[in-house]
């Protein structure tokens, strides 16, 4: 049985613009110890898939499907559920590691809170355990530090100040929303070296939450790509970055300068993401789409299994995406016209 | 060799810091966020600024168009000195070196139109002309950079991101610069997004023959886009070379490790073998390392580093380091070991 089983999942909020759908029809699994790759852009609904996860949606916000943890449904669960589940079984590190620690109070405060709440332990051996999991994710001086504030360490310190305090209760899946996106380079390597050991360490499965396709190769095992609140296409990651067969992977693929290759121009995906507050009938690729046929328009591609453990939510044909073969009909589409 | 369109020397900018509690004569700190920088710009060439946040990447290109005070010698082809002119003999070179800026909403007036906003250039720096001349330049430049000419008079906040980065670069544009200066010009726009903006930035370079400078924090961007790349720590230069070198082969042992943490989008790529990690945190730039400022930092610091500052030598392939050369296989595996403990 999966981890982590999501079925169905839609997540909609009511604006004074009307009713946007920010997620729509998500089906995923986590297994244990896995580590689960979410890539899109932003307004894909990445960030809301796993906020409706962990029941942190906006109060205009609703999720109706079914999330399941270790067989126990957990969307729309009542606090008193989710309070036991969060934090000792699943938890989250955000982008910011600033605006997601408080401000006001103490390293040791905010992290013995955590075990004082959901483990019951005295507040000195609490401190004692936050002093030991800091050491774990390689802060030196750990003991002096945690009588820290927040303000006093460097932006990837403070990421690890939150690895730590997530992993307090020892959770058995890690949500990671763009974990490195606000660090430097030097420092998210560091944060992701880490981030795989404690994974190994702790048998921990994770999904990482993220639009740099860089860092999901580097570290996870299967990847949902996402656009306009529905995957795309998923697949083990070796696969997928190798023949991707949908045509937004393809583009996002080309799009990315790389470092380890000569490269000429950039093969970039024309138009813009649509808006969410009027979704597309069809396929919400369609008007970027180079092998975009006619009943992509009005109607909208199921993701359809094609491979073991691959799928893929498009009309052309499996054969034309992969060899890049363009539909006869599509004159090549002038990049960056509005 | 053609004289070089811009030619920096020593370009020094220091802030004075003032402490809370401070008394009033007490002497103000002093944070030298560039800290000497030198380089030549060819016209048409396009220069890679990279290093991470508090490098002082950002600081150098407002010191060079005059928005935060400077010492040092910045030569303009003309053989003027840009650094310390009065506003008003400034005005002439603004005309000539224009600058993009990192979020594109909040670089645009939001209560003036898209025509407005493009045209404040022009008729700022050619007053005598005639208003129906300027609105065809206007057009003609909206067209160039891939904007609908009939969305002059819409407002930014109907433009997406990428559209508004193209507003900012047609404004850039306008007035024929021989320099632009790209401040993170494409870091806040989405990928399939950010494709565009270099392409296009590329394209706009090669037929205007413009020089830019190209400062960035992903050095996947910078390699794609620049001739030659300038590697920058605490405020000075590390390494200086054209972008095939610098890639193919860096010298510095700074830039080596910033190297081996991009990550590759490609599963088969083995990051935890190649990446060699850089010890500790960025040190204040409050209070420097003495010598070379990369020391505290570097597998290979000796003695020597901690007295002499390195100075940036070398023809072409420039270095500022006392031991340049590839890492070793032991001097990768001492970094990890001193990262780990």
């Amino acid at each position: 049985m999966a981890l982590l089983d999501i079925n169905d999942l839609s997540v909609s909020f009511r604006t004074n613009d009307g009713v946007v759908q920010a997620v729509n029809n998500v089906s995923l699994s986590v297994d244990q110890g896995e580590t689960l790759g979410v890539v899109g852009e932003s307004g894909s609904g990445k960030s809301q898939l796993s906020f409706a996860i962990m029941g942190l949606l906006a109060r205009n916000g609703q999720a109706t499907g079914s999330v399941r943890f270790d067989g126990q449904e957990i969307l729309n669960a009542p606090p008193k559920i989710l309070n036991r589940i969060r934090a000792e079984k699943i938890a989250m590190i955000f982008q910011d590691p600033m605006t997601s620690l408080n401000p006001y109070m103490r390293v040791s405060d905010q992290m013995a809170e955590v075990l004082t709440l959901h483990k019951g332990m005295s507040r000195s051996k609490a401190v004692t355990e936050s002093v030991r999991m800091l050491d774990a994710v390689k802060i030196p001086d750990a003991k002096g530090r945690v009588r820290l504030y927040p303000h006093e360490f460097s932006g990837g310190m403070r990421q690890r100040v939150m690895i730590a305090m997530a992993l307090l209760c020892r959770p058995s899946l890690l949500i990671a929303d763009e974990p490195t996106t606000a660090l430097d380079v030097t420092v998210q390597a560091q944060i992701m070296t880490l981030l795989a050991e404690l994974r190994r360490e702790f048998g921990m499965a994770m999904i990482l939450i993220t639009h740099d396709l860089g860092v999901v190769a580097g570290s996870c095992e299967r990847v949902a790509v996402m656009y306009g609140g529905r995957i795309r296409e998923t697949g083990p990651v070796g696969p997928l970055f190798e023949a991707p067969a949908h045509p937004y992977t393809q583009g996002l693929l080309g799009a990315i300068p790389r470092i380890d290759q000569e490269g000429d121009e950039l093969s970039a995906i024309p138009g813009s993401p649509p808006n969410m507050t009027r979704p597309p009938a069809g396929c919400a690729f369609e008007p970027r789409c180079p092998y975009r046929r006619e009943d992509c328009a009005c109607q909208r591609p199921m993701l359809d299994a094609f491979a073991p453990a691959r799928a893929r939510a498009c009309f052309a044909p499996l054969d034309d995406v992969l060899q890049r073969r363009l539909p006869q009909a599509q004159t090549t589409m002038q990049g960056g016209q509005p | 060799m053609t004289r070089p369109l811009l030619d920096v020397r020593d370009l020094r900018v220091t802030f004075h810091i003032r402490r809370e509690g401070d008394l009033p004569w007490t002497q103000p700190r002093e944070l030298h966020a560039v800290g000497g920088v030198d380089f030549s710009l060819a016209p048409g060439e396009t220069l890679g600024v990279v290093g991470e946040s508090g490098c002082g990447k950002s600081t150098l290109a407002r010191a060079l168009i005059g928005l935060v005070p400077a010492e040092g010698q910045a030569e303009w082809i003309d053989g003027k000195d840009l650094i310390g002119l009065s506003p008003r003999q400034m005005m002439k070179y603004r005309n000539d070196i224009q600058m993009v800026f990192q979020d594109p909403l909040a670089s645009l007036n939001p209560r003036m139109t898209v025509g407005q906003i493009i045209a404040e250039p022009l008729t700022t720096h050619h007053p005598g002309l005639k208003r129906a001349e300027v609105k065809e330049r206007v057009k003609a430049m909206m067209e160039k950079v891939g904007l609908l000419p009939n969305q002059i008079n819409r407002y930014p906040h109907e433009f997406s991101g990428g559209q508004c980065q193209r507003i900012g670069i047609a404004r850039a544009l306008i007035v024929e610069p021989k320099l632009i200066i790209c401040d993170e010009p494409v870091s806040a726009l989405d990928v399939s997004i950010q494709a565009q903006v270099i392409n296009l930035l590329i394209r706009l370079q090669r037929e205007l023959g413009l020089a830019l400078i190209f400062i960035a924090h992903d050095l996947s961007v910078v390699k794609h886009i620049s001739d030659r790349v300038m590697v920058l720590y605490l405020g000075r230069v590390m390494e200086i070379a054209s972008s095939d070198d610098l890639y193919a082969a860096p010298q510095h042992p700074y830039t080596q490790a910033l190297l081996s943490a991009v990550p590759v989008p490609d599963p088969a790529h083995d990051m935890a073998a190649s990446v060699v990690p850089l010890a500790g945190d960025l040190p204040s730039p409050l209070a420097p390392p003495s010598g070379c400022v990369f020391r505290t930092r570097c597998p290979r610091a000796t003695e020597r580093c901690a007295a002499e500052v390195p100075v940036l030598s070398g023809a072409g392939h420039q270095t500022a380091c006392h031991f340049p050369g590839p890492l070793t296989e032991a001097e990768i595996a001492f970094a990890r070991r001193t990262e780990a403990a």
